[in-house]
């Protein structure tokens, strides 16, 4: 088995049809997964990442096919399997896990026979197949395995779901298995459970691992050796330090440039970005297929195709001057003229903000007492697990549902009505939101014109030649141009797409916008983009940010103050620097440990055990109780902290003091990604 | 909506009944002694109120109260749609699952644009076709619906048989069309794609997993096509002269007999509701998600 290699790809070329014509999605993809081995492959959407693992579980769309080179698993080459001999193959050696777990479950039938029917197949049936299903979802340590087995996939969390994916995947102990981001689209704290998982299974199963994703951190957390996939082809291989330390092609380095690291803040300049777009599906490649988006392109570049040249230590890079990869010029100017704080009084200010749920006859307190300020220009970071509050806090500021009597919201020093229909007009201008769909957004048939328009009208009061001129000044505040204004949003990308639902928001001068998980959906580049986007608009228009999302870095660049929340509960409150540095709250503390970092430098991750609690039933004392790595006994199961100020403007629920808080979280000073 | 219809397109009630050369003074008497010079809404609500209790109204024409007419016609429509409908739903649906499993093959094109045309040409058009095949050329079956009375059920339906094609055909395309998209859906879907690289066979794939999932949505089409296959009774019944639900429409229409008419059509309405509500019913059971309720 050693020397046998897990996976080979030779030469494989992948063409989709489309429109009567055979479009090249993989140029030549040469790859080798050792037995035993984590290979990452990472790339912007559309890159064709999928492609590659649907092409190794011969399971691509139906116009797809494989046009050239082999693919080996196991030493077995896929392609002459005949139908039995490739179904064998995938109940024996191959399994995958994909995405969206909500969908990859089948619907309709109960989690137990979804798994039993896997080892039916070896035979195994009755009470033999339950007892190993139920072993199975023990080993991916999900809690509760008896009652799952009766449930059906639509009662169980997202991270459940991925959970029960996982050991469908690893029921018949594959030697190869194939993850197609298994973790894009859960929540920061649950995506490291289910990455500590996969890690650990790893170690117990010795299956070699094909992880796809387009979040580089993560990859790095997971795998030996990475490869950069890039329209189709390999341009960069290496093992996963060399490349994400020392990347030997521009796009690489211009990959790992997007991204908001070492704390890095909106105040300390603009992120960079990779202009352009990846060349479509069967363009005719010239040259270099990065050339149109490389700042270091030469005519060499656009006439002769670079070969993968060897660089020593298994290193391969696509790039004639693979040595200056790095002195790659910037893309996006970095010097950004940052919002100066002024001494200005609030513009939002929430005070004892309560909103109670009915949940089977239980009160279900959504949102506990929750009272933040805010300045204009300011941001603030709303952080916490799926279920703690984000959304309707955000809801009940936007006036979607009503809170329970007593508390109150002031903007700009005058009491907002519970109600959107009882807000006046310029109250309601005022409070805008960006969703992180941009689709749910806008309307499908209308052109750009027309939506942009429309909320010119409706929430700037616009109309004729003054319309036109705000019209052309929105579109081109959000970099978009002309050329966009008749189209529709299908005919966008999803970036394109998230700066139009931008522009909308800021039709009409808004105060405040509410940004739930705007980037979440975005790849790394565009994120950038949309992220330098805000913060300029920000920076002109003296806008305050209510910003949404489980990606922390991101958080940490856009944000002035931070707000985590748990089960409704504000667990700690301040600025920024002083909530990511610490000390923090122990819920902070595991949250913050639980993001991917790219530099491997820490081992010590806070685990957070168990799912959160329900809201419906909280537990007693402080809520975080159940799941605390730090607590002191008793009184944090019978009493429930207050939140005390720390320092000022800094807020901490707990029992522990400040100045032990610090001496315990004093020797971990390591900063996050 | 049709009452309202009935009072106030043209046509004095009294003046249709007694024809254009009778007295004025007589057709306003009758007019009276029907209760149609009563203000709108008055006559409206004791409508609706009678009807709940039973009493559907007395017809203008036969001078004898509608339910009696209603209920046999209806009796008589649910024989030839129950026909029709055993027929059609388990070959609808087999065809389309057919076609999907053979998509874009010689099959899936044949039963696609059979169905399609098949369902496109009106019944009336298809009706007297098969009556000219299958009745006049051929002579299998009987050309009128209308069995000798006291017939057993094995007659009547050898009767029904003809009457039934014409719906068949136009629902065939329906639900094969219907079956055959959610298949294509099904086929398509991530959990599909599981079961496939579970490693389990194709059958395995298809009856346990796809099958299911992909029926789900054509069981409420076929609800909804209860409804037109009613609606179709008209133009059938009418061109086999058999005494159904619709051509008792059709006649009261033409005889001006509103309080038929619209007993006729409030029936109609109330099949349809109950269809829809079976067919909601069918789907919650069938469907988890529903069955189980939004419980997280
Ligand atoms: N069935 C199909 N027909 C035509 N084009 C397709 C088809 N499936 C995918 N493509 C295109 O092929 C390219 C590669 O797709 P692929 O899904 O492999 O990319 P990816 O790297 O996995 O992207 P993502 O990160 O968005 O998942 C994309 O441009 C995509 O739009
Ligand atoms: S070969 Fe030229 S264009 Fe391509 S990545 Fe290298 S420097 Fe850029
Ligand atoms: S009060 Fe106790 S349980 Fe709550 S966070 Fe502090 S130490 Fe942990
Ligand atoms: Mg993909």
């Amino acid at each position: 088995m050693t020397d046998k290699n897990a996976l080979e790809l030779k030469d494989l070329s992948v063409a989709y049809r489309v429109g009567r014509r055979n479009r090249a999605v993989l140029r030549n993809v040469n790859l080798t997964i050792k037995a035993g081995e984590a290979y990452g492959l990472v790339g912007e959407s559309g890159c064709g990442k999928s492609t590659v693992a649907l092409s190794v579980v011969r399971y691509l769309p139906r116009n797809g096919s494989i046009t050239g080179g082999s693919i080996a698993l196991d030493g077995k080459d896929v392609m002459k399997l005949d139908a039995e001999a490739l179904r064998r193959a995938r109940a024996d050696s191959v399994s995958m896990v994909y995405q969206d777990p909500g969908k990859a479950l089948n619907p309709s039938l109960r989690i137990g026979r979804q798994l039993t029917e896997i080892f039916e197949l070896a035979g195994i049936t009755g009470q033999a197949a339950e007892d190993k299903a139920l072993a199975m979802l023990n080993r991916v340590r999900i809690s509760d395995p008896a009652s799952v087995m009766q449930r059906y996939p639509h009662q169980l969390s997202g991270g459940m779901q991925q959970r029960v994916a996982i050991a469908m995947a690893l029921a018949n102990d594959p030697s190869m298995l194939i993850l197609d981001e298994p973790t894009t689209g859960l929540d920061a704290t649950v995506e490291a459970e289910v990455l500590d998982l996969i890690g650990q299974l790893r170690r117990e199963l010795s299956a070699s691992i094909l992880f796809i994703s387009h979040n580089l951190a993560v990859v790095a957390n997971m795998c030996d050796r990475v490869g950069v996939l890039y329209a189709g082809m390999l341009v960069e291989e290496g093992s996963t330090r060399d490349v994400f330390n020392d990347p030997r092609h521009p796009y690489t380095v211009a990959l790992l440039r997007c991204l908001p690291r070492g704390g890095q803040r909106k105040d300390q300049g603009r992120l960079d970005t990779i202009p352009g777009f990846l060349p479509g599906i069967g363009a005719n490649i010239v040259g270099c297929a990065f050339a149109d988006r490389c700042a270091l392109a030469t005519e060499r570049c656009r006439a002769e195709p670079p070969p993968l040249y060897e660089l020593g230590d298994g290193r391969l890079s696509r790039c004639h001057y693979h040595d200056n990869a790095q002195s790659l010029p910037r893309a996006t100017p970095a010097e950004i003229a940052a919002a100066q704080p002024k001494q200005t009084p609030p513009v939002l200010q929430v005070e004892g903000l309560n909103k109670t749920y009915a949940s089977h006859g239980r009160p279900l307190r959504a949102v506990k007492d929750v009272s933040v300020s805010l300045k204009p220009g300011e941001t603030l970071g709303l952080v916490g697990e799926s279920g703690s509050g984000k959304t309707t806090f955000a809801r009940l500021l936007l006036g979607l549902v009503a809170p329970d009597d007593g508390g109150s919201i002031e903007l700009e020093g005058k009491k907002l009505a519970p109600r959107l229909a009882s807000r006046s007009e310029d109250q309601v201008k005022a409070v805008q939101i960006v969703f992180q769909n941009p689709d749910s957004a806008l309307n499908r048939s209308h052109s750009i014109r027309h939506i942009l328009s429309r909320a010119l009208k409706r929430l700037g009061g616009l109309t004729g030649k003054t319309l036109d001129t705000r019209l052309e000044e929105l579109v081109r505040s959000v970099r978009l141009t002309d050329r966009h204004l008749a189209v529709k949003p299908r005919q966008l990308s999803g970036g394109l797409k998230q700066r139009v639902a931008i522009a909308r928001a800021f039709a009409g001068d808004p105060r405040i916008v509410v940004c739930d998980e705007p980037t979440s959906a975005l790849d790394v580049s565009v994120q950038a983009a949309i992220l330098n986007l805000l913060a300029d608009l920000q920076s002109k228009q003296d806008v305050s940010y209510i910003f949404i999302s489980h990606d922390l870095g991101v958080v940490r660049y856009l944000s002035d103050k931070i707000a985590v929340l748990y089960l409704g509960r504000i667990m700690e409150f301040g600025p920024s620097e002083a909530v990511f540095s610490g000390p923090h709250h122990p819920y902070t503390e595991a949250l913050l440990s639980a993001v991917p970092k790219l530099d491997r430098t820490e081992n010590s991750r806070i685990r957070l055990d168990g799912e959160i609690p329900s809201a419906a039933n909280p537990p007693t004392g402080c809520v975080f109780h159940t799941r605390c790595p730090r607590k002191i006994g008793a009184i944090c199961e019978t009493q429930e902290p207050d939140l005390t100020e720390a320092q000022p403007g800094h807020t901490i629920r707990c029992h522990i003091p400040y100045a032990e808080l610090a001496r315990l979280q004093k020797p971990k000073a390591v900063e996050p990604a | 909506m049709v009452f309202l219809g009935g009072q106030v397109l043209p046509g004095n009630v009294g003046r249709a009944i007694l024809g254009p050369f009778a007295d004025q003074r007589a057709v306003d008497a009758l007019n009276h002694s029907l209760g149609v010079d009563r203000p709108l809404l008055v006559q409206y609500g004791s409508w609706i109120w009678n009807f709940l209790h039973g009493d559907m109204g007395t017809s203008y024409v036969f001078r004898a109260p509608v339910a009696p007419f209603v209920i046999d016609a209806l009796g008589n429509s649910m024989k030839l749609a129950l026909v029709a409908f055993v027929l059609v739903v388990p070959i609808g649906i087999v065809g389309g699952v057919m076609a999907a499993l053979n998509f874009n093959r010689p099959l899936d094109r044949i039963i696609s644009l059979g169905g399609l045309s098949v369902t496109v040409l009106p019944e009336f058009v298809t009706g007297i076709i098969l009556i000219l095949i299958f009745g006049v050329w051929l002579r299998w079956l009987p050309i009128a619906a209308a069995w000798p009375k006291g017939a057993g059920v094995f007659t009547q339906l050898y009767y029904l048989i003809l009457p039934s094609l014409p719906l068949f055909l136009v629902l065939f395309g329906y639900i094969a069309r219907m079956a055959r998209s959610g298949m294509i859906e099904a086929l398509d879907s991530d959990y599909t794609r599981t079961a496939v690289l579970k490693g389990l066979p194709w059958r395995t794939v298809i009856w346990r997993h796809v099958l299911r999932n992909a029926l789900l949505p054509t069981i409420t089409v076929i609800a909804t096509q209860t409804g037109y296959l009613i609606g179709g009774l008209v133009v059938i019944e009418t061109l086999f002269r058999y005494q159904g639900i619709g051509s008792l429409i059709f006649t009261a229409a033409r005889g001006k007999d509103f309080p038929m008419l619209e007993a006729g059509i409030l029936t109609i309405g109330i099949v349809y509701a109950v269809a829809t509500l079976i067919a909601d019913f069918l789907y919650s059971v069938l469907n988890p998600r529903i069955r189980l309720g939004a419980e997280q």
